[in-house]
């Protein structure tokens, strides 16, 4: 799958056609107008899906039709990769840039992605035996980057880290970033621990196991899941209470 | 120099915030300076409190609110004192209060902004076991309740500002700079726990299953980070076995301080019977030195402790803790009693950290050029415990020694009570009376009723379709206009409500917003000032317990809103305008006692210009303490006395009866007539005063015939006859080669099953001065615990550097004294096992102190206040209300309260005369609105309604052979128990009548909308279970929206008519929720409520109602979470049971 800007790498496909050069039929285009525009979600959605690999292209930096989204599209790719890389995903999910004069590098861009997707071969969401640890993921990622605290942190990133605050100060980048990966991480370990107990009430240790984190962790983001009344006490079996998901917000 | 009428309060705990209310009710302006976000202190942290149990959020979180309403005290929060100048009576300080970025006036406090803020940060007030946002409140009761912005976590994104309705955030504000004139200082800024962290002190901070104390209180709280579950850290499991170490950070020289922390012994005593009560599989064990339990019935929590609830006492101090790292598991070494050495493994430690002076202190300390103590603490002298080294500058509370939570009560009005005869001449000068326009009169006219309802932003909005609120209001009758604000508390509605009133002539207002327990009194001061009767004013809860505890079901909640609405306006037909009574005060007092309590209490109120009755039985005045000579810091006692009886004796103001006896009290709060004979040739005399003292003291222990040979040898004698020969006539020491003492007599024991606090001291004091006198003397001190609490432990660990030897033995094997011509022995069977003999030259008996049985007996029948089971006066609250009676105007001090040191007595006596003083400075004492009234013409003089009431406010009385039955507006609390217990309704509680709640009852029962069944009633009391009920609402516990609540001031307060009525109007299921049994705010409603819901039980099983549709239960103010699973088992179980039984009505109307 390819999400493509309107105004380069759209016209830089639409180019390498005018100029007949070949490239791999693998290929689905999505046209939207900017690469700003890309959803994380997107991306994620094209996965469980079923997608091998995705692919978003913008105008080169500083080209962009919009003055600055392919900065935002940047920013909004890196949180992305950082959050398939847990899930082991992010090889298959690529940004680059294609102005709208560049139909060669078009062509060539997509078929050594194609290329490299069918190294890594079919997306193992298709595989029965890893198929349901993966939508658990997917789900996991995608609830991550639909959580308002996530995108909060996204959309203010480039304002924060290059420009000011509203105190008039600049976020240095590598606090900025550690904030970032913190949140990243343990939102995702957060949906991951609601997905385990959507169904069965769990104890700590059992979830821990499943998860392959410390036990002390996930009560750490028990306590946070509670309080945002996302999960409840199942039962108390002896000294072992066993928690589970519960509809909220 | 001209004295200034107002006073700073540094520090707003419990100390802090008593300090300033009693000097705000004394006439007194008050500036209450706090350094974090809320006024509380560590109190709000604390889950429940010793020996009571009490829940320590539902006692605290009236008096946050009470003292953040207070029109005499400013809070100044985030704030912190800079500078001072000036003398005593005039200083001028400079304060700065670091930048909230926000506007503490605008923010309503309804949270948004947290829920927003994209950046998390350890929780500090649960003592980092969960998370919270950079934009945060304290904690859900804080006081006031406005967020904060921590400039450290920030990292200025701007979403807070862009959620905030209320337009209350602003980057740009500054730390602001006040300068203050006052008159007087009263510090109160608390302790610091010790931080075993640094030093990994027993593993902490490497083990995960090691905890503080402080955490395991938040563990514990049903609002803290479990929800009350007791979880270890390191995998979630419950731990059933744990153990609690005493003295991490106390009685140690290497870590912490060398001091005693006072409270450890009892808190941690608590937590073990908490942790057990909580989840019964838990086996507490708790590993101490001495059981510190000095307090007043203190033992008999100790003991129940052990055999109530099997918590294990193992006497060692822990040498060191290793972890099992696959089970997180920790082994402890300890060597036994005995002598051997033992391994034990556990699931959870928790570290019992002692007190540390605050970290802010040394600074405070340097800044207001103040002494401290070699320990760090104010320093302070005995005979003056709340005076610091600089005149003018006061202390209370642990900032001068480590105290519990009565104590530090005491020394808070102590403080305040030291304050007011320094600046009596300058009271009521700085507190300005607000100006009200003259009341309308409304009586008779038909209702004209306004409602405001209330978006609160986005949290009633986002939820409740307001506006079909609004449109729904107005079409009830008797509604005259509605309207909706999106802050109904903002102060542009305030004026916008005033002008409504004049504009539509109206005469009745709710608001339909959030809590009345935090909001009425602002909307009945915004009606008042309109010219209306505050009582006409009703507050219908759509947020705390509509929106916020069903954000999935818009459509039922705005259904519900509707209801609450519809029950409100029920009830706001039937307000009636209620008068506070006024009553002039005379401004004298009676102290009851010549001890040094009742001397000093006498003295404080003279020099503040009050007449004092100072009634003394005996025909000497200085009571217990003429027996002692020094204290154990070397103070000398009978300077003390000397001075004392002089000054009084020399005050004009105070009248001194010695071998009185008093006949008769009569008269009440204000206004006492009593009637004396004194004097040895039997004079009479009568004479009137506003307030009583108790100060009448205690006796020391007499052993019984021939106990440990006392009075059948002269080699036996009491410490106190030891005391006086090493005093007097030292030279008889000199002559002896052993002294044996013996360490309760007299106490703890069958008989008195108490500790009488002073006893070890009292030895070590003797025993250091006779090894001064005679250094080759052997002392052998016997005991069973040495409690030197506090500063004393040095004189502890003085006397066992001197050589004096310390023998613990069990209480099953009292030593045994031997006399023949040949031998004067003591056999001793040691706690390690030896048996001992010691030949003695003298045996001294440490004798406790007991109480007079009959004297008090008698005083207490005479005032109708009560006693505990060993006669000892008992006061209102033995934790905050230590130096009060329930009944007003009468105030309690010194050994007759229970067993005190000097220092203590003299600390609450200043406390008592300062509670007195809120009552003596003012000229007319307003009465409350909300009481009882009796109607004597239905009245059939059963009295039951005494029986009922814990105030002796209501009852009926025979006068000149004329029956009386009245209730005395000055000393009835309106919980409305005698009305729910009138078998005639001769009875009617105002504001909470039986003809409001009843219109409330008929539309809570009636489903207007959809099929809204089942339908659930809840009746619940104002304290704790509606406070219960709120906090499941901030929170956000979501619950069924099948219920409908009834907010009355007390469960003893639902008459049983009201709960026949429910079930006759067609409700599915009634729930009565109240305090905790112990936890009632109006002493004991709730025993009333549980005996008056036994017998609905019965009766609804007679009239064939499934008793199963109706459900009590105790729910404290910090259960949100147990509130909201109650209601969701309860719906559950209604929805089982079906509709309600038909054919029962005709019956229900036989019942009722």
């Amino acid at each position: 799958m390819g999400f493509l800007c309107n105004w380069c790498s759209y016209a830089g496909a639409d180019l390498a056609g005018v100029s007949r050069i070949q490239y791999p039929t693998n290929i689905r285009i999505i046209r939207v107008m900017c690469s700003g525009r890309v959803d994380p979600t997107f991306v994620v959605d094209a996965f469980l899906h079923g997608i091998d690999g995705v692919l978003v292209l913008g105008c080169h930096l500083g080209d962009c039709h919009y003055i600055t989204g392919n900065y935002e599209a940047e920013i909004k790719m890196s949180s992305l990769s950082k959050l398939l890389n847990i899930v082991k995903f992010s090889d298959r999910m690529q940004l680059d840039w294609v102005s709208a004069a560049e139909g060669n590098r078009f062509a060539q861009i997509v078929s050594e992605f194609t290329k490299h997707i069918q190294e890594l071969g079919p997306s193992p969401i298709k595989e029965n035996k890893t198929k349901t640890q993966c939508i658990d993921d997917l789900e996991a990622v995608k609830s991550v980057l639909e959580s308002s605290r996530l995108r909060g942190l996204i959309a203010r990133q480039r304002d924060l880290v290059t420009e000011k605050n509203v105190y008039g100060n600049q976020i240095p980048a590598e606090k900025f970033e550690n904030l970032l990966n913190d949140a990243i991480y343990n939102e995702f370990v957060r949906h991951k621990i609601v997905i385990k107990i959507k169904e069965i009430g769990k104890s700590v240790p059992d979830i821990a196991n499943e998860i392959g984190i410390k036990a002390k962790e996930v009560l750490e983001h028990i306590v946070v899941l509670r309080s945002r009344g996302l999960v409840d006490v199942h039962e108390i079996n002896e000294e072992i209470p066993t928690f589970i998901s519960i509809r909220g917000g | 120099m001209k004295k200034v009428g107002s006073v700073l309060v540094v520090g707003g705990g419990i100390a802090g915030m008593q300090a300033s209310m009693d000097m705000a009710d004394s006439g007194y302006k008050v500036y209450l300076v706090e350094s974090t976000m809320s006024i509380g202190g560590v109190m709000s942290q604390l889950d429940k409190t010793f020996p009571t149990n009490d829940c320590a959020i539902c006692i605290l979180a009236p008096k946050l609110v009470a003292t953040g309403r207070h029109e005499n005290i400013t809070l100044l929060i985030n704030t912190t004192l800079e500078k001072i100048t000036g003398k005593a009576g005039n200083f001028t300080v400079d304060l700065k209060q670091q930048s909230l970025f926000l506007d503490q006036e605008t923010c309503t406090g309804c949270g948004v902004c947290a829920q927003e803020c994209p950046v998390e940060a350890i929780d500090f007030f649960n003592e980092g076991l969960s998370k919270r946002s950079a934009i945060s409140v304290k904690f859900p009761q804080a006081v006031p309740l406005v967020f904060s912005i921590d400039q450290d976590l920030c990292i200025g994104c701007g979403f807070c500002k862009g959620v905030c309705k209320a337009k209350a955030i602003d980057y740009t504000l500054e730390d602001k700079k006040t300068t203050l004139n006052v008159g007087a200082l009263i510090l109160a800024p608390g302790f610091d726990e010790y931080d075993p962290e640094p030093t990994q002190h027993y593993g902490f901070g490497k083990y995960p299953n090691v905890v503080t104390s402080i955490q395991f209180e938040r563990i514990l709280s049903a609002s803290g980070p479990h929800s009350g579950l007791i979880l270890r850290p390191s995998d979630g499991i419950i731990p059933k076995k744990i153990a609690f170490l005493q003295c991490v950070g106390s009685r140690d020289k290497r870590h912490g301080g060398e001091y005693c922390s006072s409270v450890c012994c009892m808190y941690t005593a608590k937590e073990a019977v908490i942790a057990k009560e909580h989840m019964p599989i838990v086996q507490p064990t708790i590993f101490s030195m001495d059981i510190r339990a000095c307090g007043k019935d203190f033992d008999k929590y100790i003991e129940r402790a052990q055999e109530e609830y099997g918590v294990n006492y193992i006497r060692s101090r822990i040498s060191s803790i290793k972890e099992i790292p696959e089970s997180n598991n920790l082994i402890l070494n300890y060597e036994s009693e005995d002598g051997k050495i033992a391994n034990e493994t556990f699931n959870l430690v928790v570290l019992a950290v002692g007190a540390l002076p605050n970290q802010s202190t040394k600074e405070l300390a340097k800044t207001l050029k103040i002494d401290l103590n070699e320990e760090n603490f104010c320093k302070t002298k005995p005979f003056s415990p709340v005076e610091t080294s600089r005149e003018g500058i006061y202390v209370c509370g642990m900032f001068s020694e480590p105290k519990d939570i009565p104590e530090t009560v005491v020394e808070a009005s102590a403080a305040a009570g030291a304050v007011n005869v320094l600046l009596s001449e300058v009271r009521n000068t700085l507190i300005e009376e607000k100006v009200l326009p003259k009341e309308i009169d409304n009586i008779g006219k038909p209702p004209r009723i306004g409602v405001f309802v209330c978006h609160c932003g986005i949290n009633i909005a986002g939820v409740v379709d307001v506006p079909a609120v609004v449109d729904y209001a107005s079409r009830l009758s008797d509604v005259i206009y509605a309207e909706r604000n999106l802050y109904t508390c903002s102060a542009d509605t305030q004026s916008n409500i005033k002008e409504k009133i004049k504009e539509f002539n109206l005469n009745r207002v709710i608001v339909a917003s959030c809590t009345p327990r935090t909001h009425e009194p602002l909307f009945q001061a915004t009606i008042r000032e309109a010219g209306l009767n505050k009582y006409l004013f009703d507050l219908a809860n759509i947020r705390d317990q509509c929106s916020w505890v069903h954000m999935h079901e818009p459509k039922e909640a705005t259904e519900k809103a509707m209801d609450l609405v519809r029950m409100a306006v029920a009830k706001a037909r039937k307000l009636v305008p209620l008068q506070e009574q006024q009553v002039s005060v005379i401004h004298k007092g009676m102290v009851i006692g010549g001890g040094v309590a009742g001397m000093t209490a006498a003295l404080n109120l003279a020099d503040q210009g009050f007449e004092v009755f100072l009634i003394e039985k005996s025909d000497k005045l200085g009571g217990i303490s003429n027996k002692i000579y020094q204290t154990i810091e070397n103070y000398d006692v009978q300077e003390l006395i000397v001075d004392l009886i002089k000054r009084v004796n020399d005050h004009k103001l105070v009248n001194v009866f010695l071998n009185a006896k008093i006949n008769s009290i009569g008269g009440y709060v204000c206004n006492f007539t009593t009637n004396i004979v004194f004097g040895k040739d039997k004079q009479k005399k009568e004479f009137q005063h506003g307030i009583i003292i108790v100060a009448t003291g205690a006796n020391e222990y007499v052993p019984k015939d021939g106990e440990f040979l006392y009075g059948k040898t002269d080699k036996v004698i009491l410490q106190s006859e030891l005391e006086k020969v090493l005093f007097t006539d030292s030279e008889k020491i000199k002559g002896l080669k052993t002294i044996v003492m013996i360490q309760c007599v007299g106490s703890r024991n069958e008989e008195n099953p108490y500790c009488s606090r002073m006893c070890c001291s009292e030895a070590i004091k003797n025993a250091i001065k006779a090894k001064e006198i005679n250094p080759e003397l052997n002392i052998i001190v016997l005991f069973r615990d040495i409690r030197t609490y506090g500063f004393k432990e040095k004189y502890y660990n003085i006397a066992r550097e001197k050589g004096i030897v310390f023998l613990r033995f069990d209480n099953k094997f009292l030593p045994e004294i031997t006399q023949n011509e040949t031998q004067f022995s003591v056999d001793v069977a040691t706690s390690r096992g030896d048996k001992i003999t010691i030949n003695a030259d003298l045996v001294a008996l440490s004798a406790g102190i007991v109480s007079d049985r009959e004297g008090n007996e008698t005083l207490a029948k005479m005032l109708k206040v009560p006693t505990n089971n060993e006669k000892f006066f008992l006061e209102a609250h033995v934790k905050l209300r230590p130096s009060d009676f329930a009944t007003d105007g009468i105030f309690l001090c010194g050994t007759a309260r229970g067993c005190a040191t000097i220092s203590e007595s003299i600390a609450q006596a200043l406390s008592a005369a300062s509670r007195a003083t809120t009552i003596l400075s003012k000229d007319i004492l307003v009465t409350e609105g909300v009481i009882s009234k009796v109607d004597p013409a239905l009245c059939i003089s059963c009295n039951r309604c005494a029986d009922v009431c814990n105030y002796g406010a209501v009852g009926v009385k025979y006068e000149q052979g004329l029956m009386i039955s009245e209730v005395n507006p000055l000393l009835c609390k309106g919980c409305g128990d005698c009305a729910a217990e009138c078998p005639a309704g001769a009875i009617t509680m105002s504001h909470f009548g039986n003809f409001q709640i009843e219109p409330m009852i008929a539309e809570a029962a009636r489903v207007e909308f959809g099929n809204g069944r089942p339908r659930i009633i809840a009746f619940l009391c104002n304290w704790c279970s509606y406070a219960g009920a709120d906090l499941a609402g901030v929170s956000r516990y979501q619950y069924p929206p099948n219920v409908r609540t009834i907010r009355v001031m007390c469960s003893g307060g639902i008459s049983k008519s009201f709960i026949l009525q429910a079930f006759l109007e067609g409700a599915d299921g009634v729930f009565v929720g109240g305090c905790h049994i112990g936890d009632c705010h109006y002493i004991a409603g709730n025993h009333d409520a549980l005996r008056r819901t036994l017998e609905i039980e019965s009766d609804l099983e007679s009239i064939g109602i499934n008793p199963d549709r109706f459900m009590r239960k105790w729910v404290s103010a910090s259960e949100g979470k147990i509130f909201s699973d109650t209601m969701t088992e309860f719906v559950e179980k209604i929805k089982k049971l079906g509709p309600l039984e038909s054919g029962f009505k005709k019956s229900i109307e036989i019942v009722k």
